[in-house]
């Protein structure tokens, strides 16, 4: 899950890492009230999830409120990649003498969140990694011992950084170490952290990012600290009706699992098609055998008769899909005979003929032998184990590229 | 031989009485493993196809009158942390998450205390682990007869991020009549408690492994760590892998989640083509699709021979 600069900074600053005196503002007139509170020269920012801000005109600076609410109002109406913003967030102009980079991220190797500070603050990390690697600090930290202050302080120290700036940089990265870990982050970055002229450290952006499984153990955090509502889901797309359908379908019956897609498939050939890895296996066959899908989907854990059946009908019904291909790797959960009546079933209430529509049926394994007496009735072409995935693919591409033809 | 199972590996099955353990115990006794208790609070007494079940892991172990091998854990996502920290602090030393959707921390502080004890964990996200007529840990390959049907001693060791195409692979092999030594469904997430890597040096010391077949998928830098040891270690064991998701890698598709919560496009070195061509600038011949596997394996035997 991700979050917005304004709530970004609102868990720095929970976490005890100053922050400047932000506000966040819906209007202009709000925006005018911040900046006479700040008093002096403001920054107007962008508050949408995704980057660019600045080259696409979502950052201004302003010298008096009337300013800062004239720009709060051009960039409250400025879409940024597709993305209409939440709001802006005002912040007084920090006389910078520094900046400095500090992350923490997960390393899936070490399998331990790792801690990144850099004295090249304000650009690309991983660039500067490229570039400059003595100018970036790193260091692991445990999943399970408290984190010592020390640890962060050897990773300052690594890049060079002393006296005071030593000092205060320390306490910062540690206590981002630390929110990383108490609030399941996947990602809390702040760049800039800022020196100031006065020799203070403030945290002038931060990035974070939440784990989705933790979404709901981290209510505290998100309802009432952030008051994030519980249907803000942050997806990073609007999903399409074929793909809530789909998911409505899913949540009706709690037998089996199944998901759907169509966010970047255009195709005619529909995917009724299992379960994880398989599905990823199946697309690909179809796509490098010169097939087109028309959706991805996953069928998994034993679904219902219904649950197969609507979801081959709302692949059936996407606008474009002439037939579909019915495959899995071999199933043991699963049971052939299921997913085989779900399909059939599908297509008749559509009024199309399986044999027809259904181009293949490959899904070998549990209950196969009655799955197989019942699409042998009804004229659907299938085959077992003996059959790859890669062949099935390669039928059901040659048999709607025949019909189309 | 094997790795990490015998015919006299022991274990139990916590969160037993749950509907897919049970399930779960049924076709793991009926393959001939030993499952000698499970565990569930508040259901002591009772009992799960002839298995004992228990309040604690404790119990099990003193009912048991030694150490337990290993434990096959398939309890709600919220109560498996504290589920694998009792089987390691009760003296289990490998473990087999079945449980989904576990938040990375919680697995992350699993995984650093089992490595404080010794132990080992395969998964979450995964369907355990399978030697051909000798053990089968978990869900994988299904009811016995199933299994039997895909899996076949032989000469292959699997291991694979996909607890479905762990099965579709190893029954390609028992087909072409080589046969599957162990396979491995390592499971899908970000964070997994065995690696390929981490798995190696096990199937290197095996005399019965002489090639490794893996499945893997866009996501992480697990594949950028099997290449290290690769060409760290000097393997006397041809690799052939096999990469799903190569459509991940169009533009459109950044950013979003396929198949399994761990295969998500985060970074340049996530990608297909990105892990592809590492794995092959380490010797580890890649192949294009999946029913190609066996003839390269073969291939592969047949040079080394």
């Amino acid at each position: 899950m991700r979050f917005y600069e304004y709530e970004a900074r609102k868990i720095v600053e929970l976490a005890g890492i100053p922050v400047t005196k932000y506000g966040f503002c819906t209007s202009a007139d709000e925006a005018r009230k911040v900046a006479e509170e700040i008093g002096g020269p403001v920054v107007i920012k962008s508050q949408v999830l995704t980057g660019g801000r600045m080259k696409a005109g979502g950052v201004k600076f302003a010298d008096t409120p009337d300013e800062a609410a004239q720009h709060a109002e051009e960039i409250l109406k400025l879409e940024i990649n597709g993305h209409m913003p939440r709001g802006v967030l005002v912040d007084p102009k920090a006389e910078v003498k520094q900046e400095y980079y500090a992350s923490v991220v997960w390393d899936g190797t070490a399998k331990k969140p790792l801690m990144l500070f850099s004295d090249m603050g304000g650009i690309d990390i991983e660039e500067v990694a490229e570039t400059h690697p003595d100018h970036v600090g790193k260091g692991h930290v445990s999943n399970l011992l408290p984190i010592g202050d020390f640890e962060a302080k050897q990773v300052v120290a690594a890049t060079g950084v002393t006296g005071s700036q030593l000092n205060r940089a320390t306490p910062v990265l540690a206590r981002l170490a630390r929110l990383f870990r108490d609030n399941d982050m996947t990602l809390a970055e702040i760049n800039p952290l800022a020196e100031l002229t006065d020799g203070s450290f403030v945290a002038l952006d931060a990035h974070m990012e939440m784990e989705n499984e933790a979404v709901g153990r981290q209510k505290k955090l998100l309802r009432k600290e952030l008051g994030i509502a519980e249907d803000d889901t942050r997806e990073t797309y609007e999903p399409s009706d074929f793909e809530k359908n789909v998911a409505a379908i899913d949540a009706a019956d709690h037998r089996g699992v199944i998901q759907g897609k169509d966010h970047g498939f255009t195709g005619n050939l529909g995917l009724v098609i299992g379960a994880g890895g398989g599905s990823l296996t199946l697309t690909d066959a179809v796509r490098n055998q010169g097939g087109q899908p028309a959706n991805y989907s996953e069928i998994g854990g034993n679904p219902s008769v219904a649950k197969a059946c609507g979801l081959a009908k709302e692949v059936l019904e996407k606008d474009g899909v002439e037939k579909i291909a019915v495959m899995m790797s071999i199933v043991s959960n699963t049971r052939v005979d299921i997913v085989a009546r779900g399909v059939i079933k599908a297509c008749l209430e559509l009024g199309k003929d399986p044999g027809e529509t259904i181009a293949i049926f490959r899904i070998p394994g549990a209950w196969e032998d009655e799955g197989f007496k019942i699409l042998e009735k009804y004229g659907v072409e299938y085959c077992d184990r003996s059959v790859s995935m890669w062949e099935a693919a390669g039928r059901a591409v040659s048999k709607i590229q025949g019909a189309a033809a | 031989m094997s790795i990490l199972l015998s015919k006299d590996t022991t274990f139990i099955v916590q969160g037993i009485t749950g509907r897919e353990a049970v399930n779960l115990t049924k076709e793991c006794l009926d393959y001939g493993s030993k499952i000698v208790g499970g565990v569930t609070p508040g259901r002591k007494g009772r009992e799960v196809h002839g298995v004992p079940v228990f309040d604690t892991v404790a119990q099990a172990v003193e009912h048991h009158g030694g150490p337990i091998d290993g434990s096959v854990v398939t309890v709600p996502p919220a109560f498996t942390k504290d589920a694998v920290l009792e089987a390691i602090e009760n003296g289990i030393k490998l473990i087999v998450i079945v449980t989904e959707r576990i938040p990375r921390g919680d697995v992350a502080q699993m995984v650093e205390l089992a490595e404080m004890r010794g132990a080992r964990i395969i998964g979450p996200n995964c369907l355990g682990l399978i030697v051909p007529e000798v053990c089968k840990m978990g869900g994988i390959g299904g009811p016995a007869k199933d299994a039997a049907k895909a899996y076949q001693p032989g000469r292959v060791g699997v291991m694979s991020r996909s607890g479905g195409m762990t099965t579709e692979i190893s029954s390609s092999l028992t087909q072409a009549g080589l046969g599957v030594s162990t396979a491995v469904s390592i499971g899908g997430d970000a964070i997994i408690g065995s690696t390929y890597a981490e798995l190696m040096p096990y199937f290197e010391a095996d005399e019965q492994t002489e090639a490794i077949v893996i499945y893997t998928e866009p996501g992480g830098r697990m594949e950028a760590q099997l290449a290290e040891w690769v060409k760290d270690n000097n393997s006397r064991l041809p690799i052939v892998a096999f990469m799903a998701g190569k459509f991940m890698d169009d533009e459109e598709m950044k950013g979003m989640s396929f198949g399994h919560a761990g295969t998500i496009v985060e970074g340049k070195e996530d990608t297909a083509t990105e892990k592809i061509a590492r794995l092959e600038a380490a010797g580890i011949r890649v192949v294009e699709r999946i029913d190609e596997i066996p003839d390269v394996v073969k291939e592969k035997l047949g040079a080394a021979a």
